[in-house]
């Protein structure tokens, strides 16, 4: 009586395949990928033109590098955003601050990154007075990265202690986020950077990084995002940061009862999120060599798509670092996509909510299907 | 007496002007095994809630292992060594078996604040164990157990129990939605328990099973323990006699 029978557990007339691991979706979002260029690329064809190639005699090259440079800057621009996004979601949460974040944080970045002459001439678009002018590199880099921090900090702290829900708190976050980044120089453009500043995202930053033994010409904020994306994925695959931030996404009262501190652990996500916000503003801003009161603008609406179309669950606790990235490039190249096709920059526009919205639609479908077989 | 395990005095709770438990005295000693039986909104859920501090107590005092305690939450009685398998399961749908074994108390390769390195394999190697020692069978713990069954998710919400009872088991309604074999799966584990001697106190509407299990068997009726029986000294008849209220007035009765 007291010995464990040595039958198998019934599946209460669930079917249930014991060979069948639950299979990562990252490679279905992979041939999505595929499949979406070689689409563009044949349609690209058909007038003769090329998606991914050079066909010009007269440029070197065998692949369009002026098309591969605008997504590749877009994907590692907004997908920055993303990766925090991505995790904020996963936790169960949201956030639409991401590209008021940007902006408000580009402005006062660039405050503290601009240079006191411009050809022998006072800068002209100049915030301070001189002594804070022409300051380390490192100077602007921090600020920005504080105040990205400081504004998830806030975003964090209304989510976890006041209990409102995060989409009402980071729309809040949203707004004022813009007001100030219009107040900050009220309203004009902060230009005009050091030339250090501009070699962020401009010069050999792998170079300085790895003290001149790789050079790279190329997009910096690729090679950022890159990293970053290679980090977030190991921290939230092999680390308690991980393991938490998934198992609140997808049973907060669960998390709760097994002891975790879920509301200091949120408080610590939304604060990496509001930190990736501020490392896009600063390689934004280098990029560009000015800032803007606009900038980031509709940026946390991509971020979210981004996640969205990487298989990142609006409902919690499934997605990955690694999708959101694919998700970011399939974005990317619809949209270089349909510029290529010549579409209408109004059409563009309608098609990015479609797809968000499809995506959404996509991971409802997937979520009935995929539960209890 | 020092093989008193558990101990309720006067054990009492109000919602509002609703009197759900009143005056409960309980003693459950150490290795023994309670059922706790009785209709719906007879009580037997709130007395639970209050052992494990999932609600405070309007008054009464509870002694554990000895000591008066007066915990502050569900994770201080799980830390005093009050392991509960809650109605409503307390399982990460997204989350595979070994990290939802080691929830809230993982091992690390190495500490570093919340970054800190998990040791998967070490968590999942004692959760190879665990589901041995509790004789439970899941295909591949690797999935995310939003892909199994009713089942096999309560077996590992009781396995997790299981493997980190330290000195109490409660199992509230733990087969209440599990088909024959499963619920026969998740009584082996009770008897698991029993053998390795880890007490239980055991909520449960099937008279069929508690008559399988426990020793003893207390009987709550209105709020109120109206008795408490040797498993050999009463028979089916008795308990739902004491269950409707034909047998035993509603006081005066001590558990």
């Amino acid at each position: 009586m007291s010995k464990p029978t040595s039958q198998p557990t019934g599946t209460g007339g669930q079917k249930y395949d014991a060979t069948k691991r639950a299979r990562a979706n990252e490679w279905n979002i992979f041939a999505a990928l595929v499949a979406i260029v070689i689409v563009f690329e044949v349609l690209n064809r058909v007038n003769g033109t090329s998606f991914l190639f050079n066909l010009r005699d007269n440029v070197p090259g065998l692949f369009n590098q002026q098309r591969l440079d605008i997504m590749i800057l877009q994907v590692a621009i907004t997908g920055i955003i993303a990766l925090g996004v991505t995790q904020v979601i996963i936790l169960g949460g949201i956030d639409l601050s991401s590209g008021s974040l940007v902006g408000a944080t580009a402005m006062i970045t660039m405050s503290f990154a601009q240079t006191a002459l411009v050809n022998g001439n006072p800068n002209p678009k100049a915030v301070f007075g001189p002594e804070w002018m022409d300051l380390p590199v490192i100077i602007p880099i921090v600020v920005g990265l504080a105040c990205g921090i400081f504004a998830g900090l806030i975003n964090g702290m209304l989510v976890a202690y006041t209990k409102i829900p995060p989409f009402i708190a980071t729309l809040g976050m949203m707004v004022s986020a813009r007001g100030a980044s219009r107040w900050w120089s009220n309203g004009t453009p902060v230009s005009f950077p050091t030339e250090t500043y501009a070699t962020v995202s401009n010069g050999d930053l792998l170079g300085t990084l790895t003290f001149g033994l790789l050079h790279w010409d190329g997009q910096n904020p690729a090679v950022v995002f890159v990293a970053l994306a290679v980090l977030f994925q190991v921290i939230m695959i092999y680390t308690l940061y991980g393991k938490h931030t998934y198992a609140i996404g997808s049973n907060e009262a669960a998390a709760r009862m097994s002891g975790i501190n879920v509301d200091r652990h949120k408080v610590l996500v939304y604060t990496i999120a509001g930190m990736l916000a501020g490392v896009s503003a600063v390689l934004l801003t280098s990029k560009n060599l000015t800032a803007q009161a606009g900038m980031g603008m509709m940026y946390e609406l991509d971020a979210i798509a981004m996640a969205v179309i990487g298989g990142v669950s609006l409902s919690g606790g499934r997605g990955s670092i690694v999708g959101t990235v694919l998700g970011a490039a399939i974005f990317s190249v619809i949209i270089s996509g349909f510029t290529s096709i010549k579409l209408d920059a109004y059409y563009q526009e309608m098609v990015k909510g479609a797809i968000i919205v499809g995506a959404v639609i996509l991971d409802q479908w997937r979520q009935k299907n995929r539960t209890r077989g | 007496m020092s093989d008193i395990i558990l101990e309720t005095r006067g054990l009492t709770k109000h919602y509002g002007g609703v009197q759900a438990l009143d005056d409960a005295n309980f003693i459950l000693h150490a290795g023994e095994h309670v059922a706790v039986v009785g209709d719906n909104g007879a009580g037997k859920s709130t007395f639970v809630r209050q052992i494990t501090a999932v609600e405070q107590r309007t008054a009464g005092q509870i002694f554990f292992d000895g000591k008066e305690v007066s915990h502050a939450g569900p994770l201080a009685a799980r830390e005093a060594g009050i392991e509960t398998v809650f109605q409503t399961l307390a399982l990460a749908d997204d989350l595979d078996v070994p990290s939802n074994l080691f929830l809230g108390r993982e091992i690390f390769k190495f500490r570093l604040g919340p970054f800190s390195w998990l040791d998967r394999k070490a968590m999942r190697d004692r959760t190879m164990e665990a589901l041995k020692t509790t004789a439970v069978k899941i295909p591949n713990v690797d999935n995310p157990i939003r892909n199994m069954s009713g089942g096999q998710r309560q077996c590992v919400a009781i396995a997790r129990t299981a493997a980190f009872a330290s000195k109490l088991v409660i199992m509230d309604e733990p087969t209440a939605a599990l088909g024959v074999q499963e619920t026969a799966q998740v009584e082996n584990i009770i008897r698991g328990l029993k053998e390795r001697g880890i007490p239980m106190v055991l909520v449960s509407h099937n008279l069929r099973q508690v008559f399988d299990l426990v020793d003893r068997i207390v009987v709550f009726r209105r709020g109120r323990i109206v008795a408490s029986l040797k498993r050999d000294e009463t028979d089916g008849n008795d308990i739902v006699s004491y269950i409707t209220g034909v047998k035993g007035s509603a006081d005066g009765a001590y558990a």
